[in-house]
């Protein structure tokens, strides 16, 4: 029975036209919307798959201010069964300072009796892109974490983790407890259906304060780069276009 | 006050690899007083190809490892190695490149020192203290971030520049290091590696030529036309997320934020609309033509070239052009 922990993270939908809040210090998000990264996605995916084959539970967790339960009853409606909200500003946390307050949830649940054999957390975050939440945790905690997890098997006391490169597919086969960063791309995220989004809707979420002092991310502002300006030139319309099309193969040297 | 940078070696085995160049040349503008490199993912007497890029790229010393433990790809034992270059060389910065291999090598670097690491940089905003700007949101967004640990800890974003030679070329002297490896470095290590079928995808990183393709194909079953002119023009095909999430067409083909990175002479963008988390994969692409419907597509008004119309029209088109 392996007992599953995956950890989430609210981010700004930047599918669209990006908006700073008016401070400059953090994208906002009420025009363009909220959603977790694509990889903690499959991440949950995973989660669910491994603990169903075991027997095992599920729990979702983000370090989150309120708006964020948005992003854990998600995760519910798709096969988690716990949910637990680290109450705090993500953007105070730097992300050695995220990987400490999992550490301290995951230690806590431990000294309970209730350890997690598996965590997984996203290859990298959507918004902040920092790749480094699962490799601290897995330090702080002392455990192996493979990075880029695509496909995840458990038999045993043991994964085997399947990581896609350019020229295959390298496997490892790592001992529980584990860390996992999971990249998009292995398995496809299941959609919620009826009676996941009820479950989802009525779930108790666990609230906790953080068990640590974020030190930051060093962030000094962002800023949003102006659309290049449109030089492009239209070669044409159709089929009617090809020969002018050919003409800059031609010119840049990629044909003959 | 040195730079250690973490080097690949090129996936064809011709000296490093691309990224690496471009990470050495990044490196150089750091205010150290030399360059320093240390290859991983390679055991053993290094290639003359990568002393050859070496020397081209100001690199005082490279370090590198006989240990055979090595011979099997295991992260946290490669950041040991890092950690003991940087040690011996006294490293004032230890850079990577923003591939998967360097951004895990130096995250496990930077937990064991306790550091603090920024990733995907792309510029620096100041030298000292040390400020940096770096891509966010997948590329939407510039952070300026203070970067403050000792060594500085950096990952650099692919294709953020072009790889430039130093002005005067580095010594590229050869130092063994010998990290302690205990058996939990490699708790997580490559068991095996599974070749895929059909050759190598390492192809569309390093291909010349990249054919996009994008929702605008229309369905798993049209691609003929797309890998006709790909193979035409002796290039690979390159996908939108939407492709690889509709099961269109495998992963590792995608292009874009959570993809690759590609830099080819020419990419051919066809039915893309061009959202920043694909643009954020193919903006270094010397030339971008977009074939497309819509001609207020993104990828039609960043493009240099575009042709609006119908791609299944366009591209039999261009081939029967081609001859
Ligand atoms: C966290 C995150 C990460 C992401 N990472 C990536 C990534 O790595 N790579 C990526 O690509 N996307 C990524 N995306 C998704 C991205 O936001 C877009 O949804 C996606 O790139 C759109 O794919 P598309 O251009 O194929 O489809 P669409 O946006 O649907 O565009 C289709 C285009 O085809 C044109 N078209 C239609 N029919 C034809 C025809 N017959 N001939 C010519 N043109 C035609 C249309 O005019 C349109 O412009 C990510 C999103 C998020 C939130
Ligand atoms: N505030 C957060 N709450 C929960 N999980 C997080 C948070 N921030 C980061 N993570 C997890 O860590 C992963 C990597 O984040 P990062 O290292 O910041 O790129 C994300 O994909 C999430 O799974």
């Amino acid at each position: 029975m392996t007992d599953v922990l995956v950890c989430v993270k609210r981010v700004p939908d930047t599918s669209g036209e990006v908006v700073l809040t008016a401070d400059g210090d953090a994208v906002d998000g009420r025009y363009a919307g909220w959603t977790m990264s694509a990889h903690e996605e499959c991440a949950v995916e995973i989660a669910a798959g491994v603990a169903g084959d075991s027997g095992g539970s599920v729990t979702v967790l983000t370090l989150g201010d309120e708006d964020s339960v948005e992003q854990l009853r998600a995760a519910l409606a798709v096969g988690a069964g716990e949910a637990v909200r680290i109450d705090a500003r993500a953007d105070d946390y730097g992300p050695a300072d995220v990987a400490g307050a999992i550490a301290e949830v995951a230690r806590a649940r431990e000294a309970a009796g209730q350890g997690f054999g598996l965590i997984l957390v996203g290859n990298d975050a959507a918004d902040t892109g920092d790749h480094q939440v699962g490799i601290r945790l897995a330090h702080l905690l002392g455990r192996p974490v493979v990075a880029g997890a695509q496909e995840v098997t458990a038999a045993d006391d043991r994964l085997e983790v399947r990581v896609g490169t350019a020229s295959g597919t390298e496997v490892y086969d790592v001992p529980m407890p584990a860390v996992l960063t999971v990249l998009e791309g292995g398995v496809e995220p299941r959609y919620p259906n009826i009676s996941g989004r009820m479950k989802a809707k009525k779930a108790q979420i666990e609230v906790v304060e953080p068990g640590v002092a974020p030190q930051g991310s060093g962030r000094l502002g962002l800023r949003v780069l102006p659309p290049p300006e449109s030089n492009v030139e239209v070669l044409g319309e159709g089929a009617a276009a090809a020969p002018s099309l050919v003409a800059v193969l031609r010119e840049i040297g990629v044909v003959r | 006050m040195s730079v250690l940078v973490v080097v690949e070696p090129d996936e064809g085995g011709d000296g490093l690899s691309v990224v690496s160049q471009e990470t050495l040349t990044f490196a150089r503008q750091l205010p150290g007083d030399g360059v320093s490199a240390v290859l991983v993912d390679a055991v053993g007497e290094p290639d003359d190809s990568v002393l050859t890029h070496c020397r081209e790229h100001g690199v005082d010393a490279l370090y590198v490892t006989d240990d055979e433990r090595l011979q099997r790809y295991a992260a946290l034992a490669w950041a040991r190695v890092v950690g003991a270059a940087a040690e011996a060389s006294g490293a004032a910065y230890l850079i990577a490149g923003g591939t998967a291999r360097g951004n895990e090598i130096l995250a496990h670097a930077a937990a064991v020192l306790e550091a603090p690491m920024a990733t995907n940089v792309v510029s620096i905003a100041q030298p000292e203290p040390l400020e940096v700007e770096r891509q966010v949101a997948g590329g939407a967004v510039l952070e300026r971030v203070a970067l403050t640990g000792e060594p500085a800890i950096a990952s650099v974003a692919g294709h953020a520049l072009a790889p430039e030679p130093a002005q005067a070329p580095g010594q590229a002297r050869v130092e063994r290091v010998t990290a302690e490896l205990a058996d939990a470095d490699r708790a997580a290590q490559v068991v095996r590696l599974e070749e895929r079928e059909g050759g190598d995808t390492s192809a569309l990183t390093g291909a010349n030529v990249v054919v996009g393709a994008g929702r605008g194909v229309g369905g798993a079953e049209q691609f003929a036309d797309v890998e006709a002119l790909a193979a035409r023009l002796g290039g690979a095909v390159g996908v939108s997320r939407v492709v690889t999430s509709l099961g269109w067409r495998p992963h590792h083909e995608q292009v874009g934020q959570t993809g690759s990175r590609i830099a080819p002479d020419l990419y051919l963008a066809c039915g893309i609309s061009g959202a920043i988390q694909h643009w954020a994969g193919c903006s270094s692409s010397k030339t971008i033509i977009a074939v497309n419907t819509d001609a207020e597509a993104p990828m039609v008004t960043k493009a240099r070239y575009a042709v609006i119309g119908d791609m299944h029209e366009v591209i039999p088109a261009v081939l029967e052009e081609l001859g």
